[in-house]
């Protein structure tokens, strides 16, 4: 588990994958050598889900944090068996895209996107709820799994980046209880 | 392979201890043990993929593949479930077992937590007993495990303890910032707070340093090895003694069984998948309540068709953990020092005492608070996704406490572990099946308890405050898993008698959580442990040379 195989083993996964699956998903784009699982386009329309979830302000969205990195990568390893889901959800978000404003999903405008992604809740909550919670761990989790870009997330919250890994970051001499250095 | 004296099976809280007090007594003890050995140079601190966090898999063992168990929910339909995945009921599979990668709260059970049904009487549809054993019989054990093990802390703060002789060899670490908030909250509200006793160095101890005060502790195994488990105390011990082999990576299949129904040893696959056999003086399991369960009801023969131990079908049933119910309250200012190990503060107001309600537990402050953990962990009414998210997430993060205990459970014969009779794992060895579900009475004790976290909370200054306290439809097991092989006098109720000895085998042992009768309102690590030195001197007592007369 978790080997890096090849783009043509990775092509050939997921082919089986979306063949067993009878998934209509490899029909649109094709491998570019970005992703270990999704397709260009498919990376496209995951983006802009992911980025109503985790929104750009002050800080990065899910996709400029890389979040696609995260989720492209398990879907290679622990989440393999989410394969499916994300394929058949993917395409509904985007037929859901054309018949709604009729022009792809990571084309249309901020509001546009939102009223798709709340439409995909009600109707798919079961990818949905995959997506929400794999777009957090990908945003909030260790950048070692590819998302959090330079820790970007838990700077956001104020806590140190690498986390604290001792005592030298503590005067436990003074007598602030916390004992935490000033 | 040659003949020992003892073979045990698992290197966990008990086993450890058992290997160890076997081996300095002089018996010969080979030490089997599913998992690997970890180091501290083994602590990753992924907070994605660790033992208590584990979105992306365990950090030590089993591994989701070829390690299925089928849970039965509470309509009936039994699902195949992965060791990553809540309804597993997962314990760590690795040398140390749980206590590699514990919390490491090391708590005595209270002199009444033995004496439940008496104390209470056992509510209709429970199994509530008393153990065959009392506090005062196993004071002695616990304060062995304490100095032996390594505890720090201070009981001094509450009158909410059974008696104890000596106080704890370690000092508390100093407090963080939630303890300070929190102390002076509970004494406004008539309660006793104090400093948890933990298994963690707060000063050099045992040959190893102090806690550099990281708060990755539980789920993770210590980065400087200050945190104390079987893995760095008793088998290193065991081991030196000479007396000891460990072997790691070893899979056990069967006890096997004389034409008299006497254990002549184990047969187990080996590191490289080998069936071998260890024929041996006696047998000790110590796998974890499911576990050792399931090698039991794993291990027929003629005499025992039905698994060995298991004439009055008491083998697996009662199986308990620990129902967690308590609060998050929310501050309008910073409650977050990053200081380990996070949890600090208890009260043992609330254990027993309540009219109504069959015990409590303990409440206490929680350890680590990752950007993970928080995800689900904000205001009632905050969206769970969206910009509104994002900045709930900024506000919160560093300005909330959350309290909560372990409630103890009213045990069920129908809370349980059998085998499965289809799934099998990859050395094809039938695999645990777990069903049945919690007793009602401990969601109304646990939601009473969640009610005083809760008010603890406001003294504390809280602005906002959610309580947690479901209603999980699947019975609760874990880490804290316990009561599979029950202690008792009676062989028609129990599994073992107070010595840990099966009944009908005078030469089997079950030494683990499996022969807790009731689990107590705290994490049972510690009285796993105090029972194993108890279960240990018993058996060298009664061992006669080559053979065993019990």
């Amino acid at each position: 588990m978790g080997s890096r195989g090849n783009a043509g083993q990775v092509t050939r996964r997921q082919f089986v994958a979306a063949g067993a699956l009878g998934s209509a998903a490899l029909a649109v784009g094709c491998k570019s050598g970005n992703w270990e699982f999704l397709t260009d386009t498919q990376a496209r329309t995951l983006g802009a889900i992911c980025d109503q979830i985790v929104p750009a302000d002050d800080f990065p969205s899910a996709s400029q944090a890389g979040v696609l990195n995260y989720i492209d990568r398990q879907l290679m390893r622990h989440y393999r068996k989410h394969r499916g889901a994300y394929l058949d959800g993917l395409e509904q978000a985007e037929a859901m895209s054309r018949k709604r404003f009729g022009g792809e999903l990571a084309g249309l405008s901020q509001q546009q996107q939102l009223e798709i992604v709340n439409g995909l809740s009600e109707q798919n909550s079961t990818f949905f709820g995959l997506v929400r919670n794999h777009t957090m761990e990908g945003y909030y989790g260790a950048p070692r799994h590819g998302g959090n870009r330079d820790g970007v997330s838990w700077r956001m919250l104020g806590l140190p980046e690498p986390p604290v890994r001792g005592r030298a970051q503590y005067d436990l001499t003074k007598h602030d209880p916390s004992g935490v250095a000033q | 392979m040659k003949r020992v004296n003892a073979v045990v099976v698992g290197a966990g809280a008990a086993g450890g201890i058992v290997a160890k007090e076997l081996a300095v007594a002089g018996l010969s003890v080979v030490l089997l043990e599913r998992g690997k050995w970890y180091t501290a140079n083994d602590c990753r601190k992924d907070d994605l993929r660790n033992q208590r966090t584990t979105i992306l898999g365990n950090a030590f063992g089993p591994e989701d593949e070829g390690n299925p168990r089928v849970w039965v929910d509470a309509k009936g339909d039994a699902h195949t479930v992965l060791p990553s995945e809540g309804p597993y009921q997962n314990d760590a599979s690795c040398v140390g077992g749980g206590t590699l990668s514990y919390g490491a709260q090391a708590w005595r059970y209270m002199p009444q937590d033995f004496r439940m049904r008496s104390t209470y009487g056992a509510p209709a549809g429970s199994s509530l007993e008393d153990w065959p054993i009392s506090y005062d019989e196993l004071e002695s054990y616990y304060e062995k495990a304490e100095y032996e093990i390594g505890i720090s802390g201070d009981y001094s703060g509450t009158p909410f303890h059974g008696q104890r002789k000596r106080p704890l060899p370690m000092p508390p670490l100093p407090p963080g910032r939630e303890f300070a908030i929190l102390e002076p909250a509970a004494k406004r509200l008539g309660l006793h707070p104090f400093h948890i006793p933990m298994a963690r160095n707060s000063v050099p101890y045992n040959g190893r340093g102090p806690c550099m005060r990281c708060r990755w502790c539980v789920g993770f195994a210590c980065e400087v090895d200050a945190k104390n488990g079987s893995q760095n105390t008793v088998i290193p011990i065991a081991l030196g003694t000479g007396n000891c082999e460990l072997r790691t990576e070893c899979v056990v299949k069967e006890v096997l069984t004389d034409e008299r129904g006497r254990a002549r040893g184990v047969a187990y696959f080996d590191e490289i998948g080998h069936l071998q056999e260890q024929l041996s003086d006696i047998v000790i399991v110590s796998g974890c309540a499911t576990e050792s369960a399931r090698l039991l009801l794993n291990s027929k023969s003629k005499l025992f068709p039905d698994g060995l131990g298991n004439r009055y079908d008491q083998v697996g049933r009662n199986l308990q953990g620990h129902h967690y119910t308590g609060a998050v309250g929310y501050f309008d200012f910073e409650t977050y020092d990053d200081v380990g190990p996070g949890a600090t503060i208890a009260i043992s107001d609330y254990n027993h005492g309540t009219p109504g309600l069959c015990g409590g537990g303990m409440l206490a402050n929680e350890f680590i608070r990752l950007p993970i953990h928080m995800i689900d962990r904000l205001p009632e009414g905050t969206p769970r996704w969206g910009l509104g998210h994002k900045q709930a997430m900024r506000e919160w993060h560093k300005r909330c406490i959350q309290i909560f205990g372990p409630t103890q459970q009213i045990p069920t014969a129908e809370g349980r572990v059998t085998v499965d009779p289809g799934v099998k794992d990859k050395w094809g060895l039938p695999v645990v099946r777990i069903s049945g579900n919690v007793h009602p009475h401990t969601f109304e004790i646990g939601e009473v308890q969640a009610k005083r976290a809760a008010a603890w909370l406001k003294e504390a200054g809280a602005i906002h405050i959610s309580t947690m306290s479901g209603k999980p439809e699947v019975v609760s097991a874990g880490q804290h898993q316990a009561g599979t092989c029950r202690m008792g006098n009676d062989p028609r109720n129990s599994v073992v008698n107070r010595n840990c000895q099966i009944h009908d085998v005078d030469n089997v042992f079950v030494i683990d959580s499996s022969v807790h009768v009731t689990n107590g309102g705290f994490n049972p690590a510690l009285t796993i442990m105090a029972v194993a030195y108890f279960a240990s001197e018993a058996l060298v007592k009664n061992w006669k040379g080559t053979g065993f007369r019990g």
